[in-house]
């Protein structure tokens, strides 16, 4: 009990000193899952409006992947990505392994399914009344689905932010492909992992305790994304 | 008025159930009709198909200009607008509401506040502009929907059930604002509702629906 408490003392003292090793380590999981999620949310918000106003052949297949794909083990992601990028793989050329670049790859695969499947659901989720008022006013079919996304606006957001807390919360993909290179790759989970194997459990709490912030902070979001959404949608 | 209507043998059904069959009509004089039925009289229907917000099995719909059949397209739709029994109010300001029309054809700046600031003085809720659309009342919702519609000036405007389901001061509001164009004499108004006195109360012409045909 007196190690565990002696652990909690020196991890908030680490976070009250802006330890340097701890805050490059918080920036670099930032700025690989922030990548990530920026890339996912560009390709998914097309895929899914045009998954919302287009029916096309293999459109309910499509969705039915992307809802199966939604619960992604990350260390399959993982295995995948190492598979693609490892030096015998069809993307060993690129010599992405171990970098970043592989991690930001891998959360992409994972935040994607997540983007697009919830944002799919909150265009779909917009009353049709939405559609016909705009179109009524004289929209073209263009506007009417800019509408309809801007209706759909908050579900989205909760996608969004639903995508990065999986992608930060994340651990197997990354460490299989960015190794956890100690100022290079390593994030916060990945940190977490290790300093716990070592026994160095001050570093491994004050990386937790942000974690359960951040974790915090995005259901906090999510929930006020989700009422407002829920407002527009019991109108 | 510049823009008149004509439905010629219209035919309608869904799922195998007729609800329109043969419905022929010529709207060309301003004014006020009003399609009046029982419910599932078919009158909606019509109102939806004439509006060209939905397609008729059979039969057909032509707009016709100084004597000239219009094509039917988007500038055809952006000269006449309908109103929904549901308004289907965006989640957004009153006057974002109001002024959507506006925007959607490119109309910004003082113009678009200027035309959106009078219509909302004429439907009685200017005061209501900075409001969040979705926290008005039923009639207060119907109100802007009409708004929303004549911001755009339509030649031809189509009201489906327009006092169904709110108050009866709501109501009235909304009869007077239909007088107030009537009297204006720019718009024709194609309406139904299914209370006979409201239709006679307002209407230049009566249409009976019954089964899915004037009668």
């Amino acid at each position: 009990m007196t190690s565990i408490l002696e652990g909690f003392s020196k991890a908030f003292s680490l976070i009250l000193h802006l330890n340097a090793d701890l805050m490059g380590i918080i920036l670099l999981s930032f700025k690989v899952s922030g990548t990530a999620l920026l890339v996912a949310t560009s390709l998914a918000l097309p895929l899914s409006a045009l998954l919302g106003f287009r029916k096309f052949p293999f459109r309910e297949f499509v969705i039915s992947i992307l809802n199966t794909f939604m619960g992604l083990p990350p260390v399959v992601v993982g295995l995948f990505v190492y598979l693609l990028l490892s030096r015998s793989g069809p993307l060993g050329f690129m010599a992405l392994l171990y970098t970043p670049s592989a991690m930001i790859i891998a959360q992409t695969i994972l935040a994607f399914p997540i983007v697009a499947s919830l944002s799919h659901s909150a265009i779909m989720g917009v009353d049709p009344v939405i559609k016909y008022a705009a179109t009524t006013l004289g929209a073209t079919p263009f506007q009417v689905s800019l509408t309809v996304i801007n209706e759909a606006r908050y579900g989205i957001m909760a996608a969004v932010i639903a995508g990065f807390g999986r992608v930060m919360a994340e651990v197997g993909a990354i460490l299989i492909v960015g190794g956890n290179i100690a100022g290079f790759t390593r994030v916060m989970t990945t940190t977490i992992a290790l300093e716990t194997d070592k026994g160095n459990f001050e570093l491994a709490l004050a990386l937790g305790v942000i974690l359960l912030l951040i974790s915090l902070m995005v259901n906090v979001l999510l929930h006020i994304f989700q009422k407002k959404g829920m407002a527009g949608a019991n109108r | 008025m510049s823009l008149s209507l004509q439905a010629v043998g219209v035919d309608k059904s869904y799922n195998g159930t007729s609800v329109l069959q043969g419905c022929s009509w010529s709207f060309d004089k301003a004014g006020i009709y009003v399609l009046t039925g029982a419910n599932g009289s078919g009158k909606s229907t019509f109102l939806r198909i004439c509006s060209l917000l939905e397609r008729p099995d059979r039969g057909t719909i032509s707009f016709v200009d100084r004597g000239k059949t219009v094509q039917s397209n988007i500038a055809l739709m952006r000269r006449m607008t309908l109103v929904l029994p549901k308004a289907g109010l965006f989640n957004m300001s009153v006057s974002r509401n109001v002024s959507y029309g506006l925007r959607i054809r490119g109309i910004s700046g003082k113009e678009a506040a200027d035309r959106t600031e009078s219509i909302l003085k004429f439907v009685g809720l200017s005061h209501k502009k900075d409001q969040n659309a979705l926290t008005l009342s039923s009639g207060e919702t119907q109100r802007i929907g009409i708004a929303r519609a004549l911001v755009i000036d339509p030649e031809v405007l189509f009201l489906d059930e327009p006092t169904a389901s709110i108050d009866e001061k709501n109501t009235a509001i909304i009869e007077d604002i239909i007088l107030q164009l009537k009297q204006q004499g720019r718009t024709t108004i194609i309406m139904t509702t299914h209370d006979r006195a409201q239709a006679e109360r307002l209407a230049d012409r009566v249409l009976l629906l019954e089964k899915g045909r004037i009668v």
